[in-house]
């Protein structure tokens, strides 16, 4: 705490695990080669420093993945036994716990993100991921969805939670006897590069994992292409939607996780102290770059001041700046582009009449930094109600009663996820029930599990992944 | 900080007189504190203990530690002889570097306090006692009243007292109060501590609970645990009587300070306490005057620590004094 | 020899039977081709009512419980029942069927809405799940309905795939905009009279007779409509571009498509889950466990 005797010295995590390559290929078919697009940087958000050129794929090196894919789908991956694949993916999961910290300190160079969050929270899940998977590969004729895996799945990852969001889409596929290639997003391709190296030591066959690095066009040639089976994305509404008109009149299958403004209810009745630690890690956890952030903040207005006040001195002691210090909360925005977004949006909630208050930290003269921030006197019709913000930006509502508190919450385009703050258990399960999203957070907020289904209703998107249900994405009988 | 809202009416603020005015009207009160979700609780204090303290943190955070702890002896087979040899620690702990700060205060029964006085004379460093029929506090009030005014009058500076758990486990909340109240009135000048033997509370919601009544009847200080049962202080019961104080602070003005007691052996957990009353209750509370370590092994560990920092090697066993 | 008295046909929207807004109608023939009555023409202006109608009964019909829904729907088994010799006739003269063969379809459809009405109670015990997570909560999936559901019934199977495509839809708690076969509509009508009669709060099923390539788009481009049955594509000419083009015009709000086959299928088949959990979604519940 700036002030105190007992400021924490700098913690910084050491890089030196890390080996950084100056240029990072394509990984088709089991090896790693150039690809026929431009090469384009990856930087550290957090110093603008760039860490690696990247090979771009063109259209010709999607026609090899996808090729590579099917051979091995055909002729490797998909006559295997489940409980062979089982065993690669096991091997993968352990692999991944092996070099969890090198993983983490990769991700956190890439992404931003804060050290703390990358080695406790998407590693350790990225490895239980692919173990929880691991399991259903011999098992899937208990699981409801029969045991015809799909084909090839181009998979289009984000890059908020890149490798997490790699092994979401990687590992359910696997264990139902698909192939995959997958884009990962342009500004945090590393980790994937990572786990294909993995792969190789799993020695898992090739063609079974193919890795194309570039931008959005990649990812649109790859959704595109005929020889792709399945379709799975997570990112922006508006991808979403080109993506489900692009696979229009097609067969391919699609599960699409999009965008999110979800509401956190806090009745006055609710554990105050838990309360304040949930909207805080629901709007600042990973910068509020997480889809089911829990941007809006709906409050009792009974007892709406003295939440603020506690929240406000709860955010005062987050501790923002360099993502590979141990002790850093918030880390750094993930691009310029999308820090400027979250400006933008900001300015728009000035402009539009509410009153915005950010915490008094000091922010790094280099890199892509946004200090948590705070707006009440919202409206519904501010934008800043409306739009995905995707980053350390809460928005604060009111409301007098529960049917209030459900009719605010459910007024959106979006249903990724709700939070509810009570400690009445009937208003709980009442309220859980009317709440228009995939995932309710009662007493808790941000819990993620590879046994949990997680997706969204309306316009964050449809299909789940997570737990059994994540299954059916992946296989015939799914459908 | 955001600046301190004076004009916030909380929904915890008492009105003592009439929130003591009845058993009723105290369980109205105490049972309108918000919950604790035992879960979230122990989440954020875990989430306090991944705190990475290093060079010039960890050393004034060391020396800090090592002020707070009340060094205790609270066994049958103490001796005059053992307590004056814990008062000769506690007054220099690391008998080669005279920079090593002394502890805040010796803790012993009622009988050996007048020894304890003795031996650490004017060093500054206090002798609390526990009293009230530690550790179980089953005796008749007056009982335990004469056994506090007995440790005051042996020259105690502070009193930890225990509450009848079986009192307020039955919902006898006034009975609990009037108990802290006359201990207090008892207690003259010294310091009175209120061990809430939050083990036998169990339940997080009835250490929130306690902690408000303690701090109602006039305790300067409570305290998680006699360390005589299991388990003793941890992270979260810490981390729920900070925000009881802090709460407590903002709603009366007053400040109150809290001590964690039993089961913190090492440094690093005594780190993870020093962080947690930083980040809950605020830096206020890193002084000794308002948090204590109640402890006898920790002492070594701060030592042991505190030695690698100063000479960049792993300190041996036999590098601290055992007493 | 007497006279009989025909029926005006017409929609059924929000629990009632308007013309259509826009005044007009089509002659429908029977199999044979002879006249059998001029049925509404659903507009653009009628589905949009529709869809405000299945909206504002979304809230109700997805609260009540299971048991209640089910008995509903078998309510609607027990009413068509009944009334089976007018339907085999309509059948008949829809789909040119001899009265054997319209029996079958017309005893087919009941028994379906039986099954469909079992299931009712049954969806969250087969589809549901508690989740083992790594942590102190508890954790369940269970299924919930989708929402507005627009259904594009077959055009050939004009009861049969009816039913097939509808009872799926509401037995979950969905609310359904239907738009009938065009050029068979009559079993549809007279169904609506059914659903009138069977405890179906109004709004739930509303029926749409006239152009599913007028209606379709209108429907699947609508932003309070949450998914889209598109199986009466299916055997239109142009039924595949038809298909592409509502399932891109669907992607504006995300409704979820249940695609149509190459061709209409043999509804007699076993349907299996999946018409039901395409308008299901899943909704994972989480809640700390502690003292």
């Amino acid at each position: 705490m700036p002030g105190s005797p007992f400021e924490y010295a700098p913690a910084p995590e050491s890089t030196g695990i890390v080996s950084l390559q100056e240029e990072y290929g394509l990984f088709v078919d089991g090896a790693f080669g150039p690809g026929g697009g431009e090469a384009f940087a990856t930087i550290n958000p957090a110093t603008e420093e760039v860490l690696a050129h990247v090979a771009a794929a063109s259209a010709a090196d999607v026609d090899r993945a996808v090729a590579a894919a099917r051979r091995a789908q055909e002729q490797v991956w998909g006559p295997m036994p489940g409980r062979e694949r089982a065993k690669y993916l096991f091997r993968i999961a352990r692999l991944l716990q092996e070099r969890a910290r090198e993983f983490a300190v990769l991700e956190t160079l890439d992404n931003g993100k804060p050290i703390k969050e990358s080695r406790d929270v998407d590693v350790p899940t990225v490895a239980a991921h692919f173990f929880y998977y691991a399991g259903w590969a011999d098992k899937l004729e208990h699981a409801g969805y029969g045991t015809t895996p799909l084909g090839v799945a181009g998979q289009v990852i984000p890059w908020n939670f890149p490798l997490l969001m790699l092994a979401w889409k990687v590992a359910p596929a696997l264990a139902c006897g698909n192939t995959v290639v997958l884009k990962p997003a342009e500004t945090t391709p590393l980790t994937a590069l990572l786990f294909a190296e993995v792969c190789q030591q799993a020695e898992l066959p090739p063609g079974v994992v193919n890795i194309l690095t570039g931008a959005g066009q990649v990812g649109a040639a790859l959704v595109a292409h005929p020889g792709v089976d399945k379709v799975a994305f997570t990112g922006s509404t508006e991808v979403g939607r080109q993506i489900a008109r692009a696979v229009a009149g097609t067969d391919k299958r699609v599960t699409l996780e999009l965008g999110g403004k979800a509401a956190n209810i806090v009745f006055d009745d609710a554990p105050i102290d838990q309360a304040v630690e949930g909207v805080v890690n629901g709007i600042f956890f990973n910068q509020g770059h997480v889809c089911c952030a829990g941007s809006r903040l709906l409050l009792q207005e009974s007892f709406a001041e003295e939440f603020l006040h506690r929240l406000q001195r709860r955010m005062a002691t987050l501790r923002v700046g360099d993502p590979l210090d141990k002790n850093t909360d918030v880390g750094a925005i993930n691009s310029a582009a999308q820090l400027a977004r979250i400006t933008e949006l900001a300015e728009s909630g000035e402009a539009e009449g509410a009153s915005r208050w950010s915490t008094p930290c000091e922010l790094p003269e280099r890199g892509f930094w946004f200090a948590p921030t705070l707006f009440t006197g919202v409206t519904a019709s501010h934008r800043i109600a409306r739009e995905e913000i995707f980053g350390p930006v809460l928005s604060v509502q009111t409301f007098r009663t529960p049917a209030e508190a459900v009719e605010k919450a459910n007024n959106t385009r979006y249903g990724l996820s709700a939070g509810i703050w009570t400690e009445k258990g009937s208003r709980i399960l009442d309220l859980a029930g009317k709440l228009r999203a995939g995932v309710v957070w009662a007493n808790t907020f941000n819990q993620f599990d590879p046994t949990s289904p997680f997706g969204g209703y309306q316009e964050s998107g449809y299909g789940r992944e997570g737990g059994r249900h994540g299954l059916a994405a992946y296989l015939r009988g799914g459908a | 900080m955001p600046t301190p809202r004076s004009d916030l009416v909380l929904t915890t603020t008492p009105d003592v007189a009439e929130a003591t005015a009845s058993d009723a009207s105290l369980r109205r009160f105490l049972h309108g504190l918000p919950g604790v979700d035992r879960v979230g609780a122990d989440a954020r204090a875990a989430a306090l203990g991944t705190r990475s303290i290093k060079a010039g943190a960890k050393a004034h955070a060391l020396d800090l530690a090592i002020r707070m702890v009340d060094l205790t002896t609270l066994e049958g087979q103490d001796t005059p002889g053992k307590v004056r040899a814990l008062a000769a620690k506690a007054q220099r702990p690391d008998p080669l570097d005279p920079t090593c700060p002394a502890v805040a205060a010796v803790c012993v029964y009622p009988d050996l306090v007048a020894t304890a006085k003795q031996a650490l004379g004017s060093s500054g460093v206090k002798v609390a006692s526990v009293a009230t029929a530690f550790p179980s506090g089953r005796a008749s009030r007056e009982v335990r009243l004469l056994d506090t005014r007995d440790a005051v009058a042996a020259g105690a500076d502070e009193i930890d007292m225990v509450i009848d758990r079986g009192a307020f486990l039955a919902g006898r909340y006034l009975q609990v109060f009037d108990d802290v109240v006359a201990t207090k009135q008892a207690c003259g000048a010294a310091h009175l501590k209120v061990i809430l033997e939050t083990g036998e509370l169990q339940t997080y919601d009835n250490v929130r609970r306690a902690s408000w009544l303690a701090m109602l009847a006039g305790a300067d200080v409570i305290k998680t645990s006699t360390g005589k049962v299991q388990p003793a202080a941890t992270l979260p019961v810490t981390l729920i009587m900070l925000e009881a104080v802090r709460d407590w602070r903002e709603a009366t003005g007053r400040t109150v300070g809290v001590k964690p007691a039993g089961g913190i052996r090492t440094a690093k957990d005594a780190l993870k306490y020093l962080v947690t009353v930083q980040e809950v209750a605020g830096p206020d509370w890193l002084d000794p005057d308002l948090f204590r370590f109640g402890a006898s092994t920790l002492l070594n560990d701060l030592l042991r620590q505190r030695q690698k920092l100063t000479t960049g090697r792993y300190a041996g066993a036999d590098d601290v004094t055992l007493d | 020899m007497r006279l009989d008295v025909r029926k005006t046909y017409k929609l059924y929207v929000g629990g009632a039977f308007p013309r259509s807004e826009s005044g007009h109608t089509y002659a429908v023939t029977d199999a044979e081709g002879t006249f059998v009555a001029n049925a509404a023409l659903a507009s653009r202006k009628d589905a949009r009512d529709a869809v405000t109608a299945a909206r504002a009964a979304f809230g109700g019909w997805s609260t009540r419980t299971a048991y209640n829904r089910g008995q509903v729907v078998y309510r609607i088994a027990e009413v068509l029942e009944a009334r089976r010799a007018q339907f085999v006739a309509a059948v008949v003269a829809a789909e040119g069927l001899d009265d054997a063969a319209a029996q079958a379809v017309v005893d087919a459809s009941v028994d379906r809405l039986v099954w469909y009405a079992g299931w009712a109670d049954k969806l969250a015990q087969v589809l549901g799940n508690a989740n083992p997570v790594a942590g102190p909560f508890l954790n369940v999936s269970t299924p919930e309905p989708t929402g507005v559901v627009a259904v594009l019934a077959p055009q050939a199977s004009s009861l049969l795939g009816l039913v097939s495509t509808l009872a799926p839809v509401i037995v979950s708690g969905n609310t359904a905009v239907v738009v009938s076969s065009y050029a068979r509509p009559v079993p549809a009508v007279e169904l609506a009279e059914v659903l009138a009669t069977s405890d179906v709060p109004g709004g739930v099923v509303n029926i749409l007779t006239g152009d599913t390539t007028t209606l379709g788009p209108w429907l699947a481009a609508h932003r309070d409509v949450d998914a889209v049955d598109l199986a009466g594509c299916a055997g239109l000419e142009g039924g595949a571009d038809l298909a592409r083009d509502l399932e891109a015009a669907a992607a504006e709000n995300l409704a979820r498509v249940r695609r149509a086959p190459a061709a209409e299928p043999d509804w007699t088949a076993d349907p299996g889950l999946a018409a039901m959990t395409a308008f299901l979604e899943t909704k994972t519940v989480w809640h700390p466990r502690g003292v």
